[in-house]
């Protein structure tokens, strides 16, 4: 019904709104309904200027956008109706105004022409009042929010105009449907169709194209198209290679400049270097000096080198005190100690040769006794004071025995008899570790000893393993024994040749049957021959049970390597030697090992060798060792200090080996040489001890001794040097005292005497336990053994102490043979007086005449020397000067 | 010729004495009582060290000169006379 007009309306009131000023409304010829788009109670309207100034109502005058209302009064709109009629502009709403129930009617300029018209006409009271006193809605918005949500109650339709939208679209007849009505002849229906050709071209419009078009709207360019853009680091890699034109050095050789011969001999002519040298030599000079007067550099308070922790303890300090003292009553019994060794690796441990304290006839009167009572070692453990740990058997007294350095479980010992012995303790070793102890221990026991063994009896005892023929060994009692060295071994002949194997397999003995022997514990080359004759021959030697084989290619069979004999320098006769002491030799391939001990330590093989397999290689294949000292020193039965070579020579005449004669011997001791032992800080320094003196030798100063004590009331009956202070050595005494000798306290006493024992000393030996500890072993003739603590005065050395003892011994040396040559000196000296003396006696007895004669001449000469000078003086007797007128 | 060594030998006799070496300005050795690997290198080391010592005197104080250089080490001291042309250097072991 109502065509579509609001369009234009809208479109001229767009046009309208770009006009905006007060252009004259122009007054739209519609039908003023209220259109779409605003509320039902409002009517927009249109006011002439004429109308406006009657009302007054004049846009942007009375009425402006900020008070757009004014209350028009319904009269005089209804008299404007009735005067202007159709002109009104209030015509149109004539019955809503006439309708109106209040006086005044609200009339709102609507400058934006949001309704469609300049003004618009409030057609309901509430309306007004609502427009006029809009309620306040802020406050009450936000605390709305607050609100429980209330369902929104169903309301009434209230129309927005979309139900025009939607008449709009909505399709409805616009008129009435058309029919049409078609027919035919009945009989047409059904018959034969025939088709014929019809060619399109002939008629017009015969046939409809539809031919292709290109559609414009379909050729679309694309000027815009959607694509996804990340941005990512530009990476670039590129290498290039350049000629490396810089040059560098690779290597430089050079050698420093010099001068030529003659550069430097005219050099040395020119004036300009004396002239230096006068100029710089008074300054270097007194520079020299200066430093010979005084060490200006040196800090004599760190130069004490003892701390302050010297001083705080007394007397108590000083004195060696006793640890522990060993005895037995079983195995100690009228015994005494011949030598005592500690064990080289397990500390505590000490081992003690015992042996009849009796007289030679009264060992013969008892000797059945002691095949019973066969000698012992004993092993002493610092845990156990009352039993030894270990025995060893012995064949007879042992005097001297010694620990193998290499392999500490293989000892070799010296008999009476002049046999040698060897033990094998490996088995055992674990009573000495302190790991088994030594109480009730036969169940658990899974070595079987020998049967003879008492069960009750705890104490191990283990047989000896070899012994040297008896033939062949000795004829006295070995007095001495000791380990060559590992670092080389010696031939038949006597040179020594390095030692392939790490390890000690030679040893060395002596005894008073004036000889010297080497021997070798591996097997040599004869010897399996006559090993295999001796079993055809014996019985097999019954070995006991228990006892190790390791040296069964020697028992009963083993002879010396080499023999020495030690023929007298002067007269026919032979040295019988007790002691001996040779020079160790410290490899040349091991560089850098300092001390024997690290050097040992590196070489003991981790596998003890078999002994049975060493042979004893041939001479000629082992390298001989030229600089091994094979002089050593020999203490002798008669107190003699010998030095010889233990190498053969050959004997011209014969073409046999046969010993050198000793370099030197020296007397010095008056009774046996017990003690024959280096210093442990200089190897080319001996202490002697025997008889009721001591000496300290020098190797290589063969004039004598570099210091001698003077003889004591006691003698001497054993000797040991400390083993860490250089200068304090010990020497036991016959009454049981333990004198301390320190070379840089006193030379002329001991520093201290200590008593020990009631009888005499017969052996010490030093250990080393710790830092803090260090044991003296001392045995007595009494069959006791003590163990004295050093105390720390007597084992810490000072800082500079072993310099001050080489200076000591240094200038002692000088002494000695600053001596032997005044010596020399006095004793020509002595020969030239001697002779002018007898050369005086010799000439002939002047005559009493002659001595006369000289006399008379010698008067008168005086006589007139006399008158001379008288004369000269003018003091002449008269009777003279008158004779003369 | 005979003054330069028994100036020399008056040195040498000194108590403690080494070596002694004379060295010219470019660091040649021209006289030396050691053996010669040892004399190079002493004089190779040591005239650097001059070189130093003088030049650092110098840059102190432009008017002060070297005069006397003495190195005491743990062993022993070296004492290096600088000259103009010449410098002596004698190793002494002071026994002390």
């Amino acid at each position: 019904m109502s065509s579509k007009t609001p369009k234009s309306t809208v479109s001229s009131a767009g046009s309208k709104r770009k006009g905006k000023d007060k252009k004259s409304v122009t007054p739209v010829h519609s039908e003023s309904v209220p259109g779409p788009g605003h509320p039902d109670d409002i009517f927009p309207l249109v006011l002439t200027s004429a109308t406006q100034e009657l009302f007054g109502c004049r846009a942007d005058e009375d009425v402006t956008g900020e008070s757009p209302y004014k209350l028009l009064r319904k009269d005089d709109i209804v008299q404007d109706m009735k005067r202007r009629a159709a002109v009104s502009d209030f015509s149109t709403v004539k019955q809503i105004v006439l309708d109106y129930p209040e006086e005044e009617i609200l009339l709102v300029f609507d400058r934006d022409f949001t309704y469609g018209q300049g003004f618009y006409l409030v057609l309901t009271p509430e309306a007004k009042e609502k427009i006029l006193n809009p309620p306040l809605r802020s406050e009450t918005e936000t605390s709305g929010e607050c609100e429980v949500y209330k369902t929104p109650e169903p309301k009434l339709w209230i129309s927005l105009g979309s139900e025009q939208d939607i008449e709009e679209e909505s399709v409805k007849e616009s008129r009435e449907k058309l029919k049409y009505k078609l027919s035919r002849v009945r009989r047409k229906f059904g018959t034969l169709v025939c088709f014929s050709d019809w060619n399109t071209a002939d008629a017009k419009d015969g046939d409809v194209e539809c031919a292709s078009y290109s559609d414009s709207r379909f050729s679309i360019k694309q000027m815009e198209r959607d694509c996804g853009i990340q941005a990512i680091p530009k990476l670039q890699s590129s290498s290039a290679q350049t000629q490396w034109k810089n040059q560098k050095n690779m290597c430089t050789q050079y050698e420093p400049r010099g001068f030529s011969e003659e550069e430097k001999e005219s050099l040395v002519q020119s004036g300009s270097l004396k002239n230096f040298i006068n100029s710089v030599t008074p300054r270097v000079l007194q520079s020299l000096q200066q430093n010979e007067i005084m060490d200006v550099f040196l800090d004599n308070w760190t130069a004490l080198g003892i701390g302050a922790e010297e001083f705080d303890t007394g007397e108590r300090a000083n004195n060696l005190m006793v640890y522990q003292a060993f005895t037995d009553m079983q195995y100690s019994k009228d015994k005494t100690i011949s030598s005592i060794n500690w064990h080289p690796t397990i500390s505590g441990v000490i081992a003690v040769a015992m042996t009849e304290n009796v007289s030679l006839e009264q060992r013969f009167n008892q000797s059945t006794k002691f095949l019973l009572n066969p000698p012992l070692i004993l092993f002493w453990c610092f845990h156990d004071a009352c039993t030894p740990q270990l025995l060893l058997e012995c064949p007879d007294d042992v005097f001297a025995f010694e620990f193998c350095p290499t392999d500490p479980n293989i000892i070799i010992g010296g008999c009476m008899n002049g046999q040698v012995v060897l033990w094998d303790i490996s088995t055992h070793v674990k009573y000495l570790q302190g790991s088994m102890p030594r109480v009730r221990k036969e169940t658990s026991n899974s070595d079987a000893f020998d049967f003879e063994e008492n069960r009750e009896n705890e104490t191990p005892l283990v047989r000896y393993c070899a012994v040297s023929a008896v033939d062949s060994g000795h004829k006295a009692q070995i007095t001495d024994v000791q380990w060559l060295p590992q670092t080389f071994e010696v031939t038949k002949t006597g040179t020594p040749v390095e030692n392939k194997n790490k390890t000690c397999v030679q040893a060395i003995t002596c005894s008073p049957d004036c000889s010297v022997m080497f021997w070798d514990i591996r097997v040599s080359v004869n010897q399996p021959a006559t090993k295999l004759k001796q079993n055809v021959d014996q019985k097999q030697p019954v070995k006991s049970y228990g006892v190790p084989d390791t040296f069964s290619h020697l028992d009963r069979s083993w002879k010396p390597l080499l023999k020495v004999s030690l023929p007298m320098i002067d007269v026919n006769g032979e040295y019988s030697p007790l002691k001996f002491s040779l020079q160790d030799y410290i490899c040349d391939s091991h560089t850098g090992s300092n001390t024997d001990a690290a050097h040992l330590h590196e070489d003991r093989a981790e596998v003890t060798p078999d002994y049975s397999k060493l042979q004893v290689p041939s001479a000629k294949t082992l390298k001989s060792l030229d600089d091994v000292n094979t002089k050593f020193f020999v203490g002798t039965e008669d107190g003699e200090i010998v030095y010889t070579d233990w190498r053969l020579e050959k004997d011209n005449d014969s073409g046999r080996l046969h010993s050198a004669k000793p370099l030197h011997c020296f007397n010095v001791h008056d009774w046996w040489v017990n003690t024959v032992q280096r210093s442990p800080f200089f190897k080319d320094v001996i202490l002697t001890v025997g008889g009721w003196n001591f000496a300290i030798w020098k190797e290589g100063v063969m004039d004598g001794t570099i210091f001698q004590s003077p003889p004591s009331t006691q003698v001497c009956t054993a000797g040991c040097w400390s083993p860490s202070r250089p200068a304090v050595f010990f020497i036991g005494k016959a009454n049981g005292n333990i004198e301390v000798w320190d070379l840089l306290e006193k030379t002329h006493d001991p520093s201290q005497i200590h008593n020990i024992t009631s009888t005499k000393i017969t052996c010490i030996k030093p250990w080393i336990f710790s830092s803090k500890q260090h044991f003296l072993a001392v045995s007595d003739d009494k069959g006791m053994l003590h163990i004295l603590e050093i105390p720390r005065m007597l084992y810490r050395p000072s800082s500079d102490e072993k310099l001050r003892v080489r200076i000591y011994l240094e200038t002692e040396v000088d002494r000695l043979v600053y001596f032997t040559k005044r010596r020399d000196v006095w004793a020509e000296e002595k020969k030239d007086t001697e002779a002018m003396e007898l050369k005086k006696k010799s000439e002939p007895m002047k005559s009493l005449d002659y001595f006369n004669e000289e006399e008379q001449k010698e008067y008168q000469e005086y006589q007139e020397l006399e008158t001379s000078i008288l004369k000269s003086m003018g003091l002449l007797p008269a009777t003279d000067n008158m004779k003369e007128f | 010729m005979a003054e330069v060594e028994e100036t020399l030998k008056r040195i040498q006799s000194q108590k403690g004495v080494q070596g002694i070496i004379i060295v010219n300005s470019e660091g040649i050795p021209i006289k030396t009582t050691m053996d010669n690997s040892s004399t190079v290198q002493y004089v190779g080391l040591i005239h650097q060290l001059v070189m130093k010592a003088r030049s650092t005197l110098r840059d102190l104080d432009p008017q002060n000169d070297l005069t006397f250089l003495r190195i005491r080490s743990k062993k022993n001291e070296i004492m290096i006379a600088p000259d103009k042309d010449y410098f002596l250097i004698v190793i002494q072991n002071p026994s002390d």
